[in-house]
């Protein structure tokens, strides 16, 4: 079974995140890095992605006439996915056990964190869409 | 090598995947090592997958694989003893006094029986079970493993090695199980390759081109576990099953990749040979005896296939069927099932009161196929705001998409008819 | 580079009101959209990834507790604004990845009308921005 494991954050978030010290920042990545190689050493690894800044998103909207009309203002309050892991496992408990190793990720002066982790099941049936 | 170059490359694949299990099962008992034996295979099926469309066919195909298979194993064993020097030396002298000038001629077909008792081990997960099933017993490769699971190959790979450990942790030997374990180790067994028949039936219909066809794999395993247990009466009710299960495959997904229930199919696009096989396995079957579950399936998938038309179906013979069915086990999927052939049998009313018993089973209770059998049941019942309902909660629910597309288009189609009358 | 198109609705969207809630025809329009655009993007080279995800009703929010516990959470308010899927796009350029995204968000709804939704474009990255490290 896939699930989708995703932090989000809000633009304060980010912020919050790019004004780090150096060591927390490292500590941090190193932790995402051996994290993403405990699920692939687990046999359990799909796929990951770290998405850019909020600086950077813009929402797409088509206008009457099917153009593309991009906006880059987003309320205060919206929350960015920030990353994901994807990973395949037998059990919704085994995913959650997975997530909640993801939460514990360190942050500011190396405490382990409890960020939440949001944990959705994977539609299956969806790669096969335009073949 | 005598073979004509050229020799057709799914001729080639189709002899590879036969010949995995006999040439494992030689590495293994050579070398007692399964982990690395079937690694060295891989190997060998590797060497001839690249050089036999050139060079042709060797003379014994079976005992070239073997010889490439020996010498890996003798160069990784060489090479893991070079710091112990004198015990290699030695070891490798006795293996040169025992290496054959021919190797023996006489495929072991125990050994594919063994090596499914073993890749199926209960104490494997499932999802192992099944990888290391398709790689040692079913001759694919871990690309085509990866692809059919759509996991990246370096997962499966890992997820195949992992598999190799626990079985070597676990001390499983490389025999038949005893007596005592047998029934267990094979009921181990068809589940897996149950498993793996519903993963490939499961997936999305359309065109699978870049998908090894898991159902035909699944098959083609449970064929060879019929030949080798032919007196067992529920392999051959595995067997049975898959094929009387396989035989709707066209009928299932519309050219739009929409799923048709098994009750509007075009019965046109049922594959006549699978079904008459299907048939005549559970026919032969069924006398022996000893009912199990998949003998019970096999006859439920018989009676539907049987019927000329959806309306010719034999419910009361489903229905009592299922009853057994539900008294060997608890599985809370084939109560549900009961239920539906329930209302067939005596009205949708009745159906939806068993549903509601299964509303208090935990395991199923926030089930998308209980909302979903739920919706069908109040639509036969004529209540349909009810049922357009039950449709759209399943359709929340599921997490397949073309199951989801289907029960948003159930929802869709009855509040339709409910507007025009 | 990469970009990934993030589908947005509304809790409110998912049941009864939104998608779950067309005709037939409209349904059938809707999913062969999908299905097409997903091609082309095959085609084009473009294609790098697709996912749909299940609805947030069986979604869970999972924190680290003390002591290596964990604790799960199911509640999100009506208004919460939820990812229905994405596609990952190779696109050379972000004004193509706008225009992907331009075409998702006119997929047809309800009638034929396109929906207009929302697709929130975002860059993907190979790792923290280098002038963080």
């Amino acid at each position: 079974m896939k699930y989708i494991l995703m932090m989000n954050g809000t633009k304060a978030d980010f912020d919050g995140y790019a004004k780090w010290s150096k060591e927390d920042l490292q500590r941090n990545v190193a932790f995402m890095r051996a994290f993403s190689k405990e699920l692939k050493d687990a046999g359990v690894f799909v796929a990951t992605e770290g998405l850019g800044w909020p600086q950077e998103a813009k929402i797409v909207r088509a206008d009457k006439n099917g153009e593309p009309v991009t906006d880059g203002v987003f309320p205060e309050s919206k929350e960015f996915l920030a990353g994901y892991w994807i990973i395949d496992v037998e059990s919704p408990e085994q995913a959650y056990k997975i997530a909640a190793r993801a939460s514990a990720a360190p942050g500011p002066g190396g405490k382990s964190g409890s960020m939440p982790i949001e944990v959705r099941q994977v539609l299956s049936g969806f790669a096969d869409l335009g073949i | 090598m005598t073979g004509q170059p050229g020799q057709s490359s799914e001729a080639i694949e189709h002899l590879l995947r036969e010949l995995t299990p006999q040439v494992l099962g030689a590495v293994v008992r050579r070398f007692r090592d399964f982990a690395e034996a079937e690694d060295a295979v891989q190997e060998a099926l590797l060497a001839a997958a690249t050089r036999w469309p050139e060079d042709g066919l060797p003379e014994n195909p079976r005992a070239w694989l073997i010889q490439v298979a020996f010498r890996r194993m003798t160069d990784h064993i060489r090479s893991e003893s070079a710091r112990r020097h004198r015990e290699s030396e030695a070891m490798l002298e006795a293996m040169r006094m025992q290496e054959p000038a021919t190797v023996d001629a006489a495929p072991q077909e125990d050994d594919t029986l063994v090596l499914l008792f073993m890749c199926c081990h209960p104490a494997l997960t499932p999802v192992s079970a099944i990888a290391l099933t398709l790689r040692a017993v079913g001759g694919l490769n871990t690309a085509e493993i990866a692809k059919a699971f759509l996991v990246p190959e370096a997962t499966m790979a890992q997820r195949i090695s992992r598999a190799k450990q626990s079985i070597k942790d676990s001390g499983i030997p490389f025999q038949l199980p005893t007596s005592e374990e047998r029934a267990q180790r094979l009921r181990a067994v068809l589940h897996v390759l149950y498993l793996i028949f519903n993963e490939g039936y499961t997936s999305s219909g359309g065109a699978q081109l870049q998908r090894v066809e898991l159902s035909r794999e699944a098959i083609r395993l449970a064929r060879s576990l019929h030949n080798l247990l032919p007196d067992d009466a529920e392999v051959a009710g595995l067997l049975a099953l898959t094929l009387l299960t396989d035989a709707r495959r066209l009928a299932r997904t519309s050219a739009d990749g929409e799923l048709i229930p098994l009750m509007q199919q075009d019965r046109a696009l049922w594959d006549r040979e699978e079904i008459a096989e299907g048939i005549a396995l559970i026919s032969a079957a069924l006398p022996k005896g000893s009912l199990g579950p998949y003998q019970l399936q096999a006859a439920i998938a018989a009676v539907h296939d049987e019927a000329a038309r959806p309306e010719d179906t034999d419910w009361p013979q489903i229905l009592a069927l299922y009853d057994l069915l539900r008294r060997m086990s608890d599985n809370p999927m084939i109560a549900l099932n009961y239920a539906i052939a329930a209302a067939m049998v005596h009205g949708p009313r009745k159906g939806l009161e068993l549903l509601d018993t299964l509303s208090s089973d935990s395991r199923v209770a926030d089930h998308h196929r209980l909302e979903a059998v739920r919706a069908h049941l109040l639509e036969l019942a004529g209540d349909r705001d009810a049922a357009v309902e039950r449709y759209r909660a399943a359709a929340v629910k599921t997490a397949n998409l073309p199951e989801r597309n289907y029960l948003l288009m159930q929802a869709a189609r009855l509040a339709s008819e409910k507007e025009s009358n | 580079m990469k970009y990934i198109l993030n589908i947005l609705m509304m809790n409110t969207m998912k049941a009864g009101a939104g998608v779950p809630g067309w005709p037939k025809k409209d349904l059938q329009a809707h999913i062969a959209f999908m299905h097409n655009l997903n091609k082309e993007l095959r085609e084009s080279g473009e294609f790098v990834s697709a996912e749909g995800l299940s609805f947030p009703d069986q979604a869970k929010l999972v924190r680290a507790g003390k002591d290596g516990t964990l604790i799960t959470d199911g509640i999100f308010p009506e208004s919460k604004e939820f990812l229905a899927g994405y596609w990952i796009i190779d696109a050379a350029t972000p004004e193509r990845a706008y225009a992907v995204a331009g075409r998702i968000s006119a997929a047809p709804g309800p009638g034929g009308t396109p929906l207009n939704m929302p697709v929130e474009v975002r860059p993907i990255l190979s790792g923290p921005p280098p002038e963080m490290l």
